[in-house]
């Protein structure tokens, strides 16, 4: 199982984030995080989904979405071709033994503390999701007592927009090699 | 001009060319049917006895015409009772525009009577759905659900108007008819791949789905198996698209498909798949599934590549002109060989088939024999859900695309009486319905919708008084334990239900009645019901068990 991300600009109207997470649930694709937004044309919202699945689920993520009407262009970020960034908030425990602990390794991260009270802290970290990740198992032992996190915005590195994807080509190309792969 | 809501709706469907549409009456459509009222010599409304059998029977109008179909029912349980025949729609890739009322927008939220999130409901089975907002969005939301439902991958559109949309007056301006989109042609780099795999391969396979007779693309598909030398299976939804009679047919093939053609397919070394999805019945075992061919994937719908079965080359784009190139671009081939092979499989079919006969029995295959004899080429086949089924879908020679109506995807019992009404409506012609005393037992309401509208449909009933298909997977994977699928105790008198609705209904209890009774209610003009004895414990053989493959056929009862 890998984790990939699919970024799709959607028209921005109601209903529409039912329309894809539901797509999600009825073809039983796992989703580890959805973050939708805003972006420059107050038409369109733009939605990132990262996935869990097989070579078969990431196509069959992108092909079904392509088929919702209000979904308008549709991409998979590839990690060596995209940025990425994910936001947590994260709350610890605040123990003397601890803190110096914890302070070193918010320095080494380069994340923030914003909150502080006698018996915890906060800290605001963002980066990729395996940077964040990598924080979590180091603070872990010292009491995680509540997180939130963003889930996953991407943007493709470079002259290259989520609006210019070649639907039918890709589409192809992306099963031919599905077919060398699984067959 | 100036016009309200439900006017609009109905001057939109004219512009669709729309001349019948079916549905049901109540408190936030009375808007819409007082404006059918007043466009009454223009747009025949059909009135159903219950919403779900109106959404099917605008199905079963498209399936016989090629036409979308248009239901209309009423906010709340009018609609909900649409989701079966909706969802029976998606299923099968049927062009579908479903327009329920719903209560004023003021009102929307609060749990109001017969208040239902309907967009909300239908999400999974339409293929698009719309609430309409403002007076303003009506015509072109009519207009775009018309164009979805028809485009691409064909399926079912709901739009939901509120009443007080309805009842609001504005200047209408028609916005013609919707255009269906131009279908993307298969790239050429990919054609030189299919032209290259067909040419290579020895013992072609041309296997066709529901997507070929949505493209119309039959007498391309004869000439292209002409031209490579290939035998044509065919899926149950592609059924009707080649005829019978043409000496390639091997028939459907699947779960209770035709010997040759489910084994021809798996013996072929190249699967041309045009419009097919590969379902589970149609594959059994995916791992099994013809392990040595090489497959070629044709489908209007590219998310069909690859979704069921792993294929060595997926075509997306558009089935017709894909379907021309090959025929223009492929060599002519002669594979003697698999011609043999493919003619012995059709001798060692008849030879079981032979066996399987019992000339003096009333079995299933005489009763569609002797009915075939009093059909057109052209005459709407729909059927039920069943044994039944399955048997008219083995047996009956089908000549002419659109004929075969028939619930394949969501296999919904009871779609049977009002898909024949749709299909009567559709193609103004005589209509047979092959249906089972468990499915009759679900829609057997709609008589009363064929006594009103004198709608000429022959309806077919196979009385074993049990639930045969359940019953037969009970006999052969549940020890015979006949869990509530025997329904002798509660066997009705259908030929007695059909006169109380004021229809002619004739019994039929052994082979010797057969020919006359059946003579007598074909004689009629009419609605006809005629209700016809089956054995209990009649099979439809063969069969691939589920998960099965090739292997595990079963072709005889004495290898049960």
């Amino acid at each position: 199982m890998e984790r990939f991300e699919i970024a799709c600009l959607v028209d921005n109207s109601a209903g529409v984030l039912t329309r894809v997470s539901s797509l999600f649930t009825r073809r039983g694709f796992n989703i580890n995080s959805l973050t939708v937004g805003a972006t420059e044309d107050p038409n369109y919202s733009r939605i990132t989904i990262s996935v869990n699945g097989d070579e078969k689920i990431r196509s069959q993520c992108v092909k079904q979405l392509r088929k919702l009407y209000n979904v308008k262009h549709v991409k998979e970020m590839i990690p060596e071709d995209r940025v990425s960034r994910e936001l947590a908030l994260i709350k610890l425990k605040n123990t003397p033994e601890t803190r110096p602990e914890i302070v070193s390794a918010v320095d080494i991260f380069r994340c923030k503390i914003v909150d502080f009270s006698p018996n915890t802290l906060c800290v605001e970290i963002t980066g990729e999701s395996s940077k964040i990740d990598a924080f979590l198992t180091v603070v872990a032992p010292y009491g995680i007592l509540e997180m939130s996190r963003t889930g996953v915005v991407a943007l493709q590195r470079g002259c290259h927009y989520l609006s210019d994807d070649v639907p039918e080509e890709s589409a192809l190309m992306e099963v031919n090699k599905a077919a060398i792969v699984l067959r | 001009m100036k016009k309200n809501g439900a006017q609009i709706i109905i001057e939109t469907l004219l512009e669709q060319d729309v001349d019948t549409v079916f549905g049901y009456p109540g408190g936030q459509v009375l808007d819409l049917y007082d404006a059918l009222y007043e466009y009454r010599d223009r747009l025949t409304h059909v009135l159903s006895s219950h919403e779900q059998h109106a959404c099917h029977a605008a199905d079963g109008y498209f399936r016989a015409t090629g036409k979308t179909g248009v239901v209309i029912a009423t906010s709340g349980p009018g609609a909900t009772n649409l989701v079966t025949g909706i969802a029976t729609a998606y299923l099968d890739s049927v062009p579908l525009v479903a327009i329920t009322g719903n209560v004023s927008t003021s009102l929307i939220g609060r749990d109001s009577f017969q208040e239902v999130d309907i967009t909300g409901v239908t999400l999974p089975v339409t293929k698009h759905n719309f609430i309409v907002h403002t007076i303003e969005d009506l015509a072109p939301i009519l207009h775009t659900a018309f164009e979805i439902a028809r485009s691409g991958r064909p399926g079912p559109v709901l739009v939901d108007v509120p009443k007080d949309i309805q009842q609001t007056v504005i200047d209408y301006e028609p916005l013609g008819k919707a255009k269906k989109a131009q279908e993307k042609p298969v790239n050429e780099y990919q054609m030189s791949k299919a032209v290259k795999m067909i040419n290579e391969a020895q013992r072609p396979f041309i296997y066709i789905g529901g997507g070929s007779l949505g493209a119309e693309v039959s007498e391309e598909i004869m000439q292209l198996a002409d031209k490579i030398d290939a035998p044509i299976g065919s899926t149950l939804m592609g059924l009707s698209c080649i005829p019978t009679t043409c000496e390639r047919f091997l028939g459907m093939q699947g779960m209770h498909g035709h010997y040759a053609s489910s084994m021809a397919q798996n013996e072929c070394d190249l699967i041309i798949s045009i419009g097919c999805r590969f379902s589970d019945r149609a594959t059994g075992n995916v791992r099994k599934y013809a392990k040595q061919a090489k497959i070629l994937q044709l489908d209007i719908d590219a998310a069909e590549l690859n979704k069921n079965i792993t294929v060595d080359l997926g075509l997306a784009g558009d089935i017709h002109d894909a379907v021309v190139r090959l025929i223009d671009q492929v060599d002519q081939q002669n594979h003697t060989e698999w011609h043999e092979r493919v003619e012995h499989l059709k001798r060692q079919e008849q030879i079981q088939q032979d066996q399987m006969l019992q000339p003096h029995r009333l079995t299933p295959q005489a009763l569609i024999n002797e009915i075939a004899k009093y059909t057109e080429e052209s005459t709407p086949i729909a059927t039920d859900v069943g044994q039944h089924q399955m048997w008219v879908a083995q047996s009956y020679p089908f000549q002419k695309p659109r004929t075969f109506i028939s619930s394949g995807g969501l296999g919904t019992m009871g779609f049977g009486l009002g898909a024949a009404i749709g299909a009567a409506f559709g193609s103004k012609k005589r209509t047979i319905l092959f249906t089972g005393d468990g499915s009759f037992g679900m829609n057997l309401n709609e008589l009363a919708t064929l006594k009103t509208t004198g709608a000429p449909v022959v309806i077919v009933v196979f009385n074993n008084g049990v639930l045969g298909m359940v019953r037969q997977w009970q006999t052969l994977f549940y020890n015979q334990h006949y869990s509530n699928t025997d329904l002798q105790e509660r066997q009705s008198d259908f030929a007695k239900i059909a006169e109380a609705f004021g229809i002619p209904g004739f019994k039929i209890h052994t082979l010797d009645e057969l020919s006359e009774q059946v003579a007598k209610a074909m004689a009629k003009s009419g609605p006809v019901l005629i209700d016809v004895t089956i054995d209990p414990d009649e099979f439809v053989l063969p069969m691939l068990p589920p998960g099965g493959s090739m292997d595990d056929i079963i072709t005889l009862r004495e290898e049960i």
